[in-house]
Formats: structure tokens, sequence, C-alpha cells
């Protein structure tokens, strides 16, 4: 991306990040049960939504690395991980506080919630990998097969949890699952979600762009070196 | 017969092979000089299809050999400064498992008659682990040639050969050069081995720089060698 | 045909090796034994709520002694590069991994065979439900965990630190099937009927199918050198 458009998205980014905090702050009314609490729900829900498309990102840039093995779709794939897991680390955090007022703890072993955290788990795991392997090729190749198992995994996960669950607590799903929300809410949820995935797109050129440099940096070291033991 | 087209390796953005051409003829003897980092250990692996070319056509006994890897396979016997031998089994295990990956037949009679050429024969039922580098190294000559491949490759086979070992080894490379196989190896070392090969193939930067006959003398192999080397310096 | 061939050849060329150093069996066994006493002191048998998370027990014990058993299975051929001397001769990379699978689906099953009757003698547990019902979750459970399992092995073996690193990436993406195979035990010891645990069943043997199939596809990605 060259400088002035990304100039551009960052300005937009800005604007529509504080429009989303204008909505969810002051003009959306406040839930009924839990008060000012709920307005939690909107950050919650906007990263977990980037969470899940950054892992999706992942899987997309490891099968394309595996077909081209061009260390482009490396970095995206390593960025769109650091990112995924920023964003999931805040579902994480933000969900039990919603979770203590919605539903009196601070931790449920629903769904969503759990999948998450393995989600969390997966690609925290994938990053340490990454870190653990010397050799650029070796790295890249491994985080792409790591990036396609682990996204294949996820539905695994979801379904699992929720027979679990099905099966013993039923209860806590349906007071999760069905939130009555009015047009106002719906609103404040659609630009907050738009106002992550505008963070989503501005953060991960940059994140690439620090993946390619580091790799350019290794590069020439490798060249200095070269010229200097022949 | 390995018959090369315009083959190259990338690894990310660094080329490791560029576009080389390379063929060579059924019972001739290849060897390829160059410095560290020429792509020697990565040309010699896309030959034994442990890699694959990032571009270009590999052709081996005329067969393609990224599409019909499975009968190229047993065509080649790889000697290269690492054993692919098992510490755990003894000498006469790690021969035979070889031999059923490889289906050989009359496996016991053939795991006996190259234990013998190596000259192990009297520690056929020994753990690998036991044995000396040296023993290990024969024991490797021994498994890359149990299948009778029509191709050796051999990947600085020198390093860590004590004498013996190396008798051995240049004796089997001559029995095969005899019986018609064709061999290809990569070393650094411009010195013993090379007596006996045909062609030299000097590889610089992932190009060759020299392909001909072999000069009569070790000093004139030398000569010829710096002065590819240093004309791409230059 | 060559391809199983190839298979029974690495299988039996793991046994023989095991078989000389007993190193996997003996190391995977006494940790087994030894996680059971030490469960038994942290969770007194003697109390009912125990009989309760008895499965989930069983389950955590198989696997940690089964990573065990998989850090090393992947050493050994690290070792020397035996790993390329396997990719030299094996018509399709995936027999490697087939072959690899199954010898150490032979080694989990025995340690899991052993340290069963342990758990239920220190645990003085009694299960309602059939035995050959039980053998069978085990068997189908632990299908799953070793293709995963060896998989991931297979790759961790390159890094540094490997053996840390394969449980922390293995047991996050088991988390379905150890779901599954809990509920399944839970339900066979404690003699419910076959609706409860046939879908059980029937989960792990879809997850096995996946953790078998994605692996397997992948596999020549991971062999390249």
């Amino acid at each position: 991306m060259n400088k002035a458009l990304e100039n551009a998205w960052a300005g937009l980014t800005f604007i529509v990040m504080l429009a989303a905090t204008y909505l969810v702050f002051m003009w959306v009314p406040n839930e009924k049960v839990m008060g000012v609490v709920q307005k939690i729900f909107y950050f919650h829900v906007s990263s977990a939504w980037i969470g899940f498309f950054a892992f999706f990102v992942v899987f997309i840039a490891g099968i394309m690395y595996l077909k081209t093995r061009d260390s482009k779709w490396d970095w995206v794939g390593s960025a769109s991980a650091e990112i995924g897991v920023v964003f999931t680390t805040i579902v994480l955090l933000t969900g039990p506080i919603w979770g203590r007022s919605a539903w009196g703890a601070w931790w449920t072993w629903d769904p969503r919630l759990t999948t998450t955290l393995v989600l969390w788990f997966v690609y925290v795991a994938c990053l340490l990998v990454r870190s653990a392997l010397d050799q650029e090729e070796k790295r890249a190749r491994f985080s792409a097969i790591l990036g396609i198992v682990g996204f294949l995994d996820v539905p695994l996960v979801w379904f699992s949890i929720r027979w679990w669950r099905w099966t013993i607590h039923p209860n806590i799903i349906e007071s999760g699952g069905k939130l009555a929300i009015s047009s106002k809410m719906q609103v404040t949820l659609m630009v907050s979600l738009l106002a992550f995935t505008c963070l989503y797109f501005y953060l991960l050129p940059k994140v690439v762009r620090l993946a390619k440099h580091q790799s350019m940096l290794r590069e020439m070291k490798e060249a200095i070196r070269g010229r200097l033991t022949a | 017969m390995i018959k090369a087209q315009a083959i190259s390796k990338r690894i990310g953005k660094k080329a490791i092979i560029r576009e080389m051409d390379l063929e060579i003829g059924g019972g001739e003897f290849l060897a390829i000089l160059g410095p560290n980092g020429a792509g020697k250990s990565t040309l010699l692996k896309i030959l034994s299809l442990l890699m694959r070319p990032s571009e270009g056509r590999l052709e081996i006994n005329g067969l393609d050999a990224v599409k019909e890897a499975e009968q190229v396979r047993p065509l080649l016997g790889v000697i290269s400064h690492q054993t692919y031998l098992y510490d755990a089994l003894t000498a006469s295990e790690n021969l035979e498992f070889y031999g059923r990956m490889y289906g050989v037949a009359g496996l016991t009679e053939r795991v006996r008659e190259v234990i013998k050429e190596v000259g192990l024969e009297f520690s056929l039922h020994d753990q690998v682990g036991t044995f000396s580098r040296g023993m290990q190294q024969r024991l490797a000559i021994a498994r890359a040639i149990l299948h009778r491949p029509r191709i050796l490759l051999l990947d600085e086979p020198q390093t860590g050969l004590d004498q013996q070992a190396l008798d051995i080894l240049y004796q089997v490379i001559g029995r095969l050069k005899a019986e018609g196989s064709t061999v290809v190896m990569v070393t650094h070392i411009l010195d013993y081995g090379l007596e006996a090969c045909d062609r030299l193939l000097v590889l610089v930067q992932g190009k060759p720089v020299f392909l001909g006959n072999k000069p009569e003398t070790l000093a004139g192999v030398r000569e010829t060698y710096s002065l590819a080397v240093s004309g791409v310096r230059a | 045909m060559k391809y199983w061939s190839q298979v029974r050849a690495i299988v039996r060329k793991d046994l023989q090796a095991e078989f000389r150093t007993k190193e996997l069996l003996s190391s995977m066994l006494l940790f087994a034994f030894l996680a059971v006493v030490i469960m038994s002191f942290a969770f007194d048998p003697t109390r009912e709520v125990v009989k309760q998370v008895f499965p989930g027990m069983i389950w955590v014990v198989f696997a940690f002694a089964g990573v065990l058993g998989l850090n090393r299975s992947f050493l050994t051929e690290k070792h020397n590069d035996c790993i390329a001397g396997l990719t030299l001769a094996a018509n399709d990379g995936s027999a490697i991994l087939v072959g690899k699978v199954a010898s150490n689906l032979i080694f989990m099953l025995v340690v899991e065979l052993v340290s069963l009757p342990i758990f239920f003698v220190l645990f003085d547990f009694r299960s309602k439900g059939s035995l050959g019902l039980l053998l069978l979750v085990v068997l189908l459970g632990t299908v799953g965990f070793v293709a995963m399992g060896t998989f991931l092995a297979a790759l961790a073996v390159h890094a540094k630190h490997s053996e840390v690193l394969l449980p922390i990436i293995l047991f996050p993406l088991l988390v379905p099937l150890l779901i599954a195979a809990v509920q399944a035990t839970g339900a066979i010891l404690a003699g419910q009927g076959f609706g409860e645990w046939s879908l059980w069943l029937k989960i792990i043997a879809g997850f096995d199918l996946m953790y078998l199939v994605v692996p397997t596809l992948l596999f020549e990605y991971l062999l390249e050198v």
C-alpha cells in the first residue's frame, strides 16, 4: 500500500473509531438490567469478530504460502496471528466482566467463550513455534501447516463444547444465546464492528511490513557476513 | 542418465540454484566443486528428490522426477555425511529395514553380500550405536548400494571417513562405475576422490561456471577451480 | 501393495528398536503408574465425588504419558538424519506418517492396558458397564490422539525445546477429542444406556477421521528439507 492511501485509511479508522466511541458512551441507552456494564458488549463482540477473522486470514495465508512459497504470505499469516492473539486476549479479559453482570459468574463454559479460550491457546502456541524455529523457510512452512490445522480444528472445538454443555447444563446456553437488542443497540454494534474491522486493516500492513523488514535485515546481515568471510 | 532443464531453487527471495541446465550421461562420474554456499548440497538434494525444484524440469532415466517420483526413488542411492542409520538396531537389522522399504528381493543374501563388500561381516549382529564413526560410515555405504541403485549420489562423503572407509568408498564407486552406474559427487576437498571422475562442474552462487573434462593432474584441477571461481569474483 | 509393506517395515523397525532399548515403554509405563499414585494422593479415593472425575483422570494420565512417548518417537528419526533416509525410500511420504502412527498406537495401547487395572485397583472403582465397550472407547480415543500427536511431533522435533513445545501445541487442538473421550468413558463406566454413549462414540470416530486425514494430506509439506 502506498503512503497516501495508508494515511487516508488511518484517518478513516480514527473517525470511525471516534464515532463508535461516541455511540457507545453517549448515544445508546443503558441496558435496563445490567446498566452501564453492558457497554463492554460492543467492544467484546467486535474484538471476537476480529479475532476469528484474523485466524481465518492465517488459514488462507497458510494455504497460499504452501502453494506459492512466497514469503509475503508468511508475513501476512504471522502478522494476522499476532493481531488475532491480541484481540482474543481482549475478548477473554472483557468476557468475564460482562459475564459477571449478565450471568452472575465470572466464567461460564459457554461454547463461545470456551472456543475463544482454546483458540487463544492454539495461536499462542503457533507464535511459540515460530520463535522456536531458526530457519526462515522451515518456520514459514511449519507456521502455515499449523495455521491450517488450527483453523480446521475450530469447528470441532465449537461443536464438542456445545454437545458437552447441552447434555449437562443446557440452560446456560439459553441465557447467553438470545439477546434482546434494541435498534439503537444494533446500530451501535454495527458501527463498533466496522471500527474494529478498519482497525484490523490498519494494523495488518504495519505488522506485515515489520516482518518484511526483519527478514530483509537478516538477509543483509547474511550478505555482509558473506562478504567479510570471502 | 540425469537431465536437468532450467532448474531453479528459491528459498524465500533468495535464489540458491539459478536456471541450471545439466546433463549427466549413464556411467559417467561427475564431481561438483564450489565454495561454501554455492548451492552444491541443494543441487544434490534436488537430484535425490529430497527437495523439489522451484522451477524447471528434472528427468532421471527418462522419467519425470516430480511426477514419476515413485519409479525414480529406487534408482537412487545416496551417501551423505549423515548415515541415516538407527543406533538401537544392529547392522543387519538396519540393512533389512531399508531392504524392506525398497522391496529388495532375496534380502538375507543381499545383506550378506553388501556387508562383505564394506568389510563388516563380523559385526553383522552388533548394535550400530556401538560402532566407531568409520564403521558407521562403511555401513552407510552398504545401505546406499543395498537396492542396486543405478545412480549414486554422494554429498561430501569424505567428511569424517577414515582411510579404510575411504578405500572402501572408492572401491564401491569404481565397481558401480564399471557396471555402468552414474556417480555424482559433491565435495569441497580438492584432493582425493577426484582422480576417478570424468568431468568437473564448478558451481558459484547457484550457477555453473565451469563444466568440462577433468584435467589430467590434481594441480590442473586446482588451477581450473581457482580460475573458475576467481573469474566470477572479478 | 508397496505402500503397506513400507508401513509394515517402519512399524517392525520401531518395535525392534523398542524391544532392544525399552526406553519408550519403560518411561511411559513408569510415568503412568506414578501419575495414578499421585492422583490417588491428591484425590482421596474413598470419597464418592472422586468416582465422578475418574474418567477424566484416566484420560489426563493417558494424554501426558502419551506425549512422553510421542516426543521420543521422532527424536530417533532426527538422529543421524534417518528421516531423510526414510524420505528417500518411501514412495509416498504419508507412509512414514502412517507407519509412525501405527507404532505409536501400539506403544500407547500397551501403556493404557497396563495402567487401566492400576487405576481400578488404587481407586477401588467398580465399573457398571461392559469392559469391551471401555476398551473400544480407549482404542478409538487413542487413535485420534496418536494421529494428531505423531504429526505434530514430526513438526515439533525441528524446533528448539521440542519436548516442551509438543504438549503446548497438541493439547489445545485435542480439546474436542478429550471432551468426547471423557464423556463416553464416563457414560460407559456408569453403565448408562446405548443412547448415552453411542453418540459420543460416533463423535470420537468422526474426530479420528479428521485427525487422520488432515495430517496425511499435509505431511508431504512437512517432510521437505
